[in-house]
């Protein structure tokens, strides 16, 4: 069968796939990281639409304007918002997503119809959502009229347009954060290879936190960290925080995406046999425990599948925050929304393209290890 | 009768466990409720403080304009997600098949950096293609947003069609092989016959995410030559909206995805879990 003929013709038959990503994945993220090195729409010389457009090389320049320039304080904000976005909105559907998928579990009846519904808000456009949601969460009507209907007063809450900020710090405390939270993970992955006479991992990982420990000591050092954002020069955006205005987002968020995590761990409860159930009950174990020692543990892996593609849908996100918020809202903003706003609106590509390469390697992060496990896991 | 403890406590549970899915439903359900009574309202009518409330008559109107707003763009949503859907599941299918019966050098890293396509956030990318497409003439129309879902779509419909034809026992193939059917006949005689359902989840699948698309769709098109998801939000956006629209809007747009959800649904879980999970 395998003749030296037909093997060509098998990898003629992908040479178009082959090609058709390399130009428009790879070659593509590679021109990005090129732009975004350049001065291509920052450079009032030259028109940015021109066709005859000279890019000069301006090095690091636009990363360190988007952490330093106060005219690109809204890509602090966006960052600031992502993390508070990605943490609620992954808790939000993997806690609610488990709980329906162990409710469908109890052998109930309509579970087919139940499941539809449960599901149904992902066949839908994030754009349909974000309207649809953004008419609910009106400020005088939907949600906040609901408790009216049992007498109650009105919900008085902005969902989308509050103009609080919770949890507040500064982001020149951010390297700070960063570095503490980043040595308390390695120590404790430090401390479980030393309990399991692991020397080599214990070390490898204490080694890795001194080095994250003296490079933000050098920072301090050389006043590298005081100058991010500081509230002398920017007074009217620092303190960043958790805007109250994303939890509209995050509600409609929510109710979109948690019938996928209960799919998933519908599939992965479905996967356990059994006789294992069986058996744990027959020890003596109560319902409540066979979900605890049997059925929870088993789903690791799916909880794992679940949180990282949730996470990297929330890196990306774009269109929920244009539908509910605009585009041009600094307490809604998300680096997304700023690729559209600073290269299509503005023509600043240059710029577009460094926060465009910086979604690019958080999503890469979250990603590669993903893939590169699920991939060797099946061989 | 009285009830035992025993008793007592199993239907308890069982209760709290349908109070809490019908909970769960109403809550899911919720919105599609007000959607569709703002959509048949009066804009006169409309208030915040009665958005609960059913519309005194149903008032059809709404539709109409919105299908006049969004004109070609409802036709234009349909050449894109035909052509683009049909393009992209044919190439995948060869491509799975390739990946899934036959041995091509580095095919371990290249099938890898196939899939890392479809994780990528697309913002990375965007500046790239937009002058890619100006040079080449696409820019701002259909055609080039067809390109784009093709290409973009190529990882996840290759990883579907690798997995589908995994199962087929390469015994199979084999023995047509030894009766002198080469790389085609096989695909011809064998593979492609049994893809069926293969092609239904992955056609479902497409079609709803190229539908439903909207990022390429605001960056890459303009005027009269952007998909629906544009229209819709054009409709939403601004300050003073007349929420009728919006809404009759958001009904007409979602209306082919759900559809297609509600008929084939079976399919619609086995494409959205096969971004996720490996098969």
């Amino acid at each position: 069968m395998r003749t030296k003929r037909e093997r060509l013709t098998a990898l003629a038959m992908v040479l178009p796939t082959l090609i058709l990503i390399g130009i428009f994945v790879y070659f593509f993220i590679g021109k990005a990281v090129f732009f975004s090195v350049s001065d291509w729409g920052e450079n009032p010389q030259q028109p940015a639409l021109s066709t005859t457009v000279v890019r000069s090389g301006v090095g690091l320049k636009n990363y360190e304007n988007l952490m330093t320039d106060i005219i690109h304080a809204n890509f602090r904000n966006s960052l600031t918002n992502t993390f508070f976005f990605t943490v609620f909105f992954v808790a939000g559907c993997t806690l609610l997503g488990l709980f329906l998928a162990i409710l469908l579990d109890q052998k109930v009846v309509a579970e087919n119809f139940f499941r539809t519904v449960f599901l149904f808000p992902m066949a839908l456009s994030f754009v349909v959502t974000g309207t649809i949601w953004r008419w609910l969460l009106q400020p005088g009507g939907g949600i906040n009229q609901l408790p009216t209907m049992v007498g109650l007063p009105p919900i008085q809450f902005n969902w989308v347009s509050s103009q609080e900020t919770w949890l507040q710090f500064q982001w020149h405390d951010v390297p700070m954060y960063l570095t503490f939270t980043g040595i308390a993970v390695l120590a404790l992955l430090a401390t479980r290879s030393a309990l399991k006479h692991n020397w080599r991992s214990a070390r490898f990982a204490s080694a890795l936190a001194g080095i994250i420990l003296l490079i933000f000591l050098a920072g301090l050092w050389n006043n590298v960290w005081l100058p991010l954002d500081s509230p002398e020069v920017e007074p009217m955006i620092a303190p960043k925080g958790f805007n109250a205005a994303l939890l509209g987002i995050i509600i409609a968020a929510v109710w979109q995406m948690s019938g996928y995590v209960m799919a998933i761990f519908t599939a992965g409860i479905r996967g356990i046999p059994e006789d294992l159930r069986e058996a744990a009950r027959v020890d003596g174990c109560t319902e409540v425990g066979v979900y605890r020692h049997i059925v929870l543990p088993q789903l690791n892996p799916f909880i794992v599948s679940a949180v990282i593609v949730l996470g990297h849908i929330s890196l990306k996100i774009f269109d929920l925050v244009f539908a509910m918020s605009g585009p041009d809202n600094a307490r809604t903003v998300v680096p997304g929304i700023l690729v559209y706003t600073r290269g299509f609106r503005q023509n600043a590509f240059a710029s577009a393209s460094a926060i465009a390469a910086i979604m690019l390697f958080l999503v890469a992060v979250t990603i590669v290890p993903y893939l590169w496990s699920q991939l060797r896991n099946r061989t | 009768m009285p009830f035992t403890t025993e008793q007592f406590r199993h239907y308890s549970i069982r209760t709290a466990i349908y109070v809490a899915l019908i909970i769960g439903t109403l809550l899911f359900l919720m919105p599609v409720y007000v959607v569709i009574v703002t959509s048949l309202k009066d804009p006169a009518t409309i208030n915040l403080a009665t958005t609960w409330q059913l519309p005194i008559e149903p008032y059809w109107q709404s539709y109409r304009e919105v299908i006049d707003a969004f004109g070609s763009r409802i036709w234009n949503s349909v050449t894109l997600v035909v052509s683009a859907t049909l393009l992209s599941s044919m190439l995948g299918s060869i491509n799975g098949y390739v990946f899934s019966k036959w041995r091509i050098p580095g095919e371990r890293i290249l099938f890898p950096l196939i899939l890392f396509g479809m994780f990528i956030p697309y913002q990375a990318i965007l500046v790239p293609l937009f002058e890619f497409l100006r040079d080449i003439h696409l820019y701002g129309g259909i055609p080039g947003l067809v390109v784009i879902h093709v290409v973009y779509g190529l990882p996840l419909t290759t990883l579907i069609f690798r997995n589908f034809y995994s199962d087929i026992p390469d015994e199979m193939l084999e023995a047509a092989a030894i009766d002198g059917a080469g790389f085609f006949e096989i695909y011809r005689e064998i593979v492609f016959p049994l893809s069926v359902s293969g092609f239904v989840v992955v056609i479902i699948w497409q079609f709803t995410q190229i539908w439903n698309e909207f990022l390429f769709a605001v960056t890459m098109t303009s005027g009269e030559n952007t998909p629906i998801t544009v229209g819709l939000a054009q409709l939403a956006g601004g300050e003073a909206v007349k929420w009728n629209l919006p809404m009759a809007g958001a009904v007409v747009a979602a209306l082919p995805p759900l559809l297609v959800y509600i008929i084939m649904g079976r399919y619609f879980i086995r494409g959205l879990l096969a971004g996720s999970i490996k098969g």
